[in-house]
């Protein structure tokens, strides 16, 4: 397989240095040869031996590169090799994992671990929620035009101060007829998706507004929470929510944890640089970000589907509750991780 | 960090030194922040260009499905069908705002098609494996960077006046695009998060060795003296073997002409090329073997 040095017209060079550039000239371009069809992405089209050759051969054009710069002055041949080295380093260090095993692995411990080891962000970013949905609910019941402000208006919905209980009543039961529930569903998963984004993206700025986006939700959801405690439904209402909610909170709550971990890290990096510890926290946080947008299409799924066809409190807050024991056991039950653990 | 820099004709600011697992010292060049731009735009045309075809090949499959159905008269089925496009589109959408830069930059190349026709990838910033927690939290990044600040724009000026949201989000738009204008890294928020950068892929043939030419002639027949290979230095070597490489006959003439009156030789009537083929050689091999007794000549002043 391998591009055999043609030795028969043996080139006699006039220089130390180029003769030794020929010597090694067939390796360096067997290097290339491999280096090009894995960057190409043709990894089937490598027989065995080239795959077997490829960390020896990047060695050898490594050492033959600083034999390079210290004894020859030939700028062409020095560019080559630098960046020979640098495509052979690339590939060879390149990202390893593929998409299917990077999500094994995944799926199989890294993200739970992940997010066990922000846990702290965690605690705080529930406790942001908890408050947000008490200012919500405070504000609210001491001047229900507080509603409008935090609740946004869309027109014909009928959730609003002073509907009657049994307008809120069938705003939670019965519209198992709405023929779209899947396009809803879809809709509802690339909004939530985007702004669990943002409250991760905005983490940038400290974590400050990750924050505000939380408790300025979060108030929304004490708002509606009010509404419905006054006509004396909100033990439905948690149950409706429950379904879809219970998992769509728990995504938020993380996102927005992710956030304001990157915050934190950036504003008290301790005894590294500030950029090093944005980048240690960045990576740490997408990776429970990548599991975010899976909790969102779950959710989604359970909002356009199981929310409708369950039209039942006792059967929502089975599917709810159930999904809550789920995440909860899939995040900090199990741990199948083999890199050492770094849960608290 | 203090290895020493190599020999090459050009340096800038942009120059890095990144060192390798097995102490190689390899220099990088970081990306310039208009290659960086042009790369974007190039990438958001094919962006718009799938999801501009992607809209209207569901588009016309949705007539053909209307057309099917109405004969047929099956209205719920024709719902079902046209919900299962809707649906398609939505996730084709997210997909291609969101996963267009995640796939390309897993890739062996580490690049979007933008990056690549511009000629640079990105990489780890400390010099290890780039991995894809790092390109996902860089692309997340982009969200806000992007995608947000425009998406707010459009519809703060459909309303006809840009009022204080115009304002808002042109200048959340250019904090983060002017970001890499305040770091002597050029790392965009995107890159700061995740720990890598952007830097140049280039690609070299690797180009005859200049002094193998002479393989089976005779001993050259031009011979300097040790005076009049001392007038330079590395520098003007890497110049003159430039000049040798691109092989312009006017190049040429004009190099010959100033090293004979450097040197102080008259210029003859004799070949240039084989008159600088050979200066080169004695020059390159006597700089070479200053270099082996570890003495460099950087250039003609040193």
């Amino acid at each position: 397989m391998a591009t055999q040095p043609d030795f028969t017209a043996i080139e006699v060079a006039a220089l130390r240095s180029d003769r030794f550039r020929l010597e090694r000239e067939a390796d360096w371009k067997r290097l290339e040869s491999i280096v090009t069809r894995m960057e190409k992405g043709r990894l089937r089209k490598l027989s065995d031996e080239d795959v077997l050759a490829l960390p020896v051969l990047y060695r050898t054009v490594a050492s033959s590169l600083s034999i390079a710069r210290e004894t020859s002055l030939d700028a062409a041949t020095l560019a080559y090799l630098e960046t020979l080295v640098q495509r052979a380093w690339f590939v060879v260090y390149g990202p390893r994992a593929s998409l299917g095993s990077w999500l094994r692995r995944f799926l199989g411990g890294g993200w739970s671990a992940a997010v066990r080891s922000i846990w702290l962000d965690v605690l705080l970013a529930l406790a942001v929620m908890v408050a947000g949905t008490i200012v919500g609910w405070l504000l609210v019941s001491h001047d229900p035009e507080w509603y409008h402000a935090l609740v946004p208006s869309q027109t014909g919905d009928a959730r609003v101060p002073g509907a009657s209980r049994e307008v809120l009543h069938a705003t939670l039961f019965g519209d198992k007829g709405q023929s779209a529930l899947a396009m809803f569903a879809a809709y509802l998963f690339s909004n939530n998706a985007q702004i669990s984004i943002l409250a991760f993206a905005l983490g940038f700025a400290f974590g400050i507004p990750s924050l505000m986006l939380l408790v300025h939700n979060l108030a929304m959801l004490g708002a509606m929470l009010w509404l419905f405690h006054g006509q004396g439904l909100i033990f439905d209402f948690i149950g409706w929510l429950s379904v879809h909610g219970t998992t769509e909170l728990f995504a938020i709550l993380l996102a927005g944890a992710a956030g304001l971990h990157i915050g934190r890290s950036m504003a008290f990096p301790g005894e590294r640089s500030v950029l090093q510890a944005a980048a240690e926290a960045g990576r740490r946080s997408a990776q429970v970000m990548a599991g975010v947008v899976l909790m969102l299409v779950i959710a989604a799924a359970l909002e356009g589907f199981a929310r409708q066809l369950i039209d039942n409190t006792p059967g929502r807050y089975a599917v709810g509750g159930a999904m809550l024991l789920f995440w909860l056991t899939y995040f900090y039950a199990f741990r199948r991780d083999t890199d050492g653990g770094q849960a608290p | 960090m203090n290895a020493p820099m190599p020999d090459r004709l050009r340096r800038s600011d942009r120059d890095r030194i990144m060192v390798t697992p097995e102490g190689i010292t390899l220099p990088l060049t970081l990306a310039s922040r208009g290659t960086r731009a042009g790369a974007l735009l190039l990438d958001l045309i094919f962006i718009g260009a799938l999801m501009l075809a992607t809209t209207l090949g569901l588009i016309y499959i949705a007539g053909g499905t209307l057309g099917l159905f109405a004969k047929a008269e099956q209205p719920t089925a024709l719902g079902h069908a046209l919900q299962f496009l809707f649906i398609l589109w939505v996730a084709a959408m997210f997909l291609f705002r969101n996963a267009y830069f995640l796939f390309f930059e897993l890739g062996a190349r580490g690049a979007t098609p933008g990056k690549r026709i511009a000629g640079i990838r990105i990489a780890a910033r400390d010099g290890g494996r780039l991995n894809a927690e790092m390109v996902i939290a860089r692309n997340l990044l982009r969200d806000i960077e992007l995608f947000l600040p425009l998406v707010f724009l459009t519809s703060a000026s459909n309303g006809g006046d840009m009022g204080a949201a115009g304002i808002a989000a042109t200048a959340w738009f250019l904090i983060f695009a002017l970001f890499p204008f305040f770091n002597k890294d050029r790392l965009r928020a995107g890159d700061l998060i995740a720990g890598s950068w952007v830097v140049e892929a280039p690609r070299h043939k690797l180009q005859a060795a200049m002094s193998a030419r002479q393989a089976g002639e005779a001993a050259p027949a031009f011979a300097f003296t040790e005076e009049e290979l001392s007038v330079y230095g590395e520098y003007e070597l890497q110049t003159l073997e430039r000049t040798l490489r691109e092989n312009r006959p006017d190049g040429i003439a004009a190099v010959h002409e100033a090293i004979c009156r450097k040197i102080g030789r008259t210029p003859g009537h004799e070949d240039h090329r084989v008159f600088l083929e050979a200066y080169y050689t004695q020059l390159r091999a006597r700089l070479e073997r200053g270099m082996r007794m570890g003495r460099r000549k950087a250039d003609k002043f040193a």
